[in-house]
């Protein structure tokens, strides 16, 4: 493993397979009635939050206490510029703290490679931007292998994953790609045309803008969440078109093969990119992505902060 | 004897064979063998290529206003450095050169500091404000007598405005120099749109945002028989729009900057905001383009856009740090490397791009004038045998930002003459 997370394009197979059976076995802490190991006794983790996300927070807290490391939150409302202090302070504040490693969640894309220049610790990247969100990935991933009965050491060759809406603002989509991709699985992108990148055919995957089709053609299906912000940018006339064209209601979902799974990152727009019954149907994973994020985010600080060492 | 004679031994004028060049009071006198000119300095120039001093359209010294990035001290002892004799000093200052007031004060601060002629471009609107044009008239009568006017770091995205800003200055015979940047279709722009942008998840600013104003531009210019000049063309499309646009025989001209011959996007990949600039770093289909167009004169001339920010302004986030890079100091070598070596100008093409063509836009006198007996004795030596690792922390520029900083580059200024008097002597300030 690199000592940092910042993208999953930089991941080896060999480390996503080592991520991905790490966290299989670190979930069986979770049915314990302890969850605790002592792993990281001594070493701090810092949750530096520049944008609101209380999910995934948690969900890296969580982790860390899990593995006994000490965690400090350091939520900073808005930008570095807003508050005055530059993201470089803000590195060298927590560089004197002794931060070992510093899990930063950031509006602005590559807000972590920067902060990786600044920092001695490991940076883990908790989505930066419409650039990448690494763990997001690992636990899909994990999520995928888990459903279609796959366990340690298998990838996810021949699966078909089939990824939904706004990829253009998406980390979650960027990192899906490139990490699913390495993993073996089929990727297809399926949007409208505004909402994806204008230059991607360089990118492992194929790409479609119609849902219909794709859809008997998928073993996994991810729906992106739509922005707000999106919603009155002329991206698309309007939200009901939008669930018309782009959401996966129930109709659609019997067009799905019958073992197929829905996934959805959250938060959800119920309604919009989901249909109530479909987030709720026994299809959907999208209870288990959060229980799965804590396993997979504990095996990333292990890895990047224990090491094999510990390990053995 | 007076510190403006001199007799330059075995240069190569334009890169031809070598001969004296000899400079009495201020002026060259003869090209030939100068053994004989008495209370003259003599300086060995074997092997060294004389070119006239270097003229940039496109400079940002930052004064008045930000002091803490570049003076015009600073900023004009790195264009001397850089073989430079004149720049034009971008009106994006604080207070913006709008009026004749600003304007004079920057052409007497450059006299001031000496170390080359500084010529201020005015603003086309109010404050930059893209609404009310500036006072043209006042400006152009002033000391500083300016002739070229640009809201640049702001398009005059105003189709009217603009219009009316060709038409105005057709009175003096002066040239508005557009900043080409469709607005609506760059808010938030990060860095060029395309295969790069889409995999970085940073907000793309299209090609077609440039190309469709210089079209519109061009076309206007056209249509009052006025004279438009394009900042920093960056897209393979500029060129061919301004290659049509002079087939038609309209007053179309436009510059390039040395980083746009030279580096591509796919530097961003690191997030290091030293790549980011505005119009931003474009792809290798567009440098090739860009370099086809100088050669061929589709491109008028190399001019630096030099941008200096403080270390503060870029040590963030890619997405609020300052656009901008420095460039006066490593122009011509990034020239030689992008357009001599490659074959695409010959040295004589050279002074062309980056002395007579700037000049003659730029309207100035006494710059740009061919390496010939009578002409002002504006000239730089350079040794274009040398090559080093550029190292921004040595350069006479207030900033470091410099995109170049680490990379070896071929080439080095090792003495510049303004009116014969010397600014640079071996490679440093005369």
């Amino acid at each position: 493993m690199n000592r940092h997370l910042i993208s999953a394009a930089d991941l080896s197979k060999r480390d996503a397979l080592l991520v991905l059976d790490t966290a299989e076995e670190l979930a069986r802490v979770a049915d314990r009635p302890i969850k605790k190991l002592p792993t990281l006794r001594g070493r701090t983790v810092v949750n530096l939050f520049f944008e609101d996300s209380t999910r995934t927070r948690i969900s890296f807290e969580a982790a860390a206490k899990r593995l006994s490391a000490d965690v400090i939150n350091f939520a900073v409302k808005g930008s570095s510029v807003a508050k005055g202090e530059s993201l470089k302070d803000t590195a060298l504040t927590l560089e004197a703290m002794g931060a070992d490693a510093v899990v930063v969640r950031h509006s602005a894309s590559g807000a972590p490679h920067r902060l990786a220049g600044w920092v001695r610790g490991s940076v883990i990247n908790a989505g930066d931007g419409w650039h990448e969100h690494p763990t997001q990935a690992l636990l899909d991933a994990f999520t995928i292998r888990g459903r279609f009965g796959r366990g340690s050491g298998e990838a996810l060759d021949g699966l078909r994953v089939t990824i939904v809406g706004d990829v253009l603002h998406s980390r979650v989509a960027r990192s899906n790609v490139w990490l699913l991709h390495l993993l073996g699985a089929e990727v297809a992108l399926v949007a409208p045309p505004t909402l994806l990148p204008i230059a991607i055919d360089d990118w492992p995957c194929s790409v479609s803008y119609d849902l219909d089709a794709a859809l008997p053609k998928s073993d996994v299906v991810m729906m992106l969440r739509i922005q707000q912000e999106r919603m009155n940018a002329a991206y698309f006339p309007s939200v009901r078109e939008y669930s018309r064209r782009y959401g996966l209601d129930t109709a659609r979902l019997r067009q799905l093969p019958d073992e197929a799974i829905v996934m959805h990152p959250g938060p959800m727009n119920r309604g919009v990119e989901i249909a109530a019954e479909v987030a709720d149907s026994p299809r959907s994973t999208i209870v288990e992505q959060v229980a799965n994020g804590v396993s997979v985010r504990m095996a990333v600080l292990y890895l990047l902060l224990g090491g094999l060492e510990a390990a053995q | 004897m007076t510190d403006t004679s001199w007799v330059i031994k075995g240069a190569r004028p334009l890169g031809a064979g070598p001969a004296d060049i000899t400079i009495t009071d201020g002026t060259i006198t003869a090209i030939g063998d100068g053994a004989g000119q008495r209370g003259a300095q003599a300086i060995d120039a074997a092997g060294l290529i004389a070119l006239p001093g270097l003229v940039d359209l496109h400079t940002h010294l930052r004064e008045p206003g930000r002091e803490d990035a570049e003076t015009i001290e600073t900023g004009t002892l790195a264009a001397a450095l850089g073989g430079f004799t004149a720049v034009h000093a971008m009106a994006n200052t604080d207070p913006v050169a709008d009026t004749a007031g600003v304007t004079e004060q920057i052409w007497r601060l450059g006299r001031a500091a000496g170390h080359c002629d500084v010529q201020p471009v005015g603003a086309v609107t109010v404050g930059l404000g893209g609404s009310r044009l500036a006072e043209f008239g006042a400006m152009a009568e002033s000391a500083a007598r300016v002739r070229v006017f640009s809201d640049d770091g702001s398009c005059v995205a105003d189709a009217v405005l603009m219009r009316r800003a060709l038409e105005y200055v057709k009175a003096f015979d002066g040239v508005i120099a557009q900043h080409a940047q469709e607005p609506r279709l760059t808010e938030g722009a990060q860095m060029n749109e395309g295969a790069a942008s889409g995999r970085l998840g940073l907000a793309g600013w299209p090609a077609v945002a440039e190309e469709a104003i210089i079209a519109r531009d061009c076309l206007l210019a056209a249509h009052v028989g006025s004279a438009l000049h394009i900042c920093h063309v960056s897209t393979a499309g500029s060129v061919e729009i301004i290659r049509w646009a002079k087939s038609k025989g309209w007053r179309v001209t436009a510059e390039a900057t040395p980083h746009h011959l030279l580096l591509t996007d796919d530097l961003v990949a690191s997030y290091d905001p030293v790549y980011k600039v505005n119009p931003p770093l474009r792809t290798a289909a567009d440098v090739a383009a860009l370099r086809e167009g100088l050669a061929d004169g589709t491109i008028d001339c190399v001019a630096t856009d030099h941008a200096p920010h403080p270390v503060e302004a870029k040590e963030t986030e890619w997405a609020v740090a300052a656009f901008g890079m420095t460039g006066l100091e490593t122009a011509l070598c990034v020239v030689q490397e992008a357009m001599v070596d490659t074959g695409l100008l010959s040295w004589a093409e050279v002074a062309d791009r980056m002395s007579a063509r700037p000049a003659a836009i730029g309207r100035l006198s006494g710059q740009g004038e061919p390496l010939a007996p009578g002409s002002p004795a504006n000239l730089v030596l350079y040794d274009p045998a040398a090559s080093s690792a550029v190292d921004p922390a040595g350069h006479a520029s207030r900033s470091r930002n410099s995109p170049f900083a680490g990379r070896t580059l071929p080439g080095q200024v090792v003495a510049t003459f303004l009116r014969g008097r010397a600014t640079v002597l071996d490679g440093k300030p005369a």
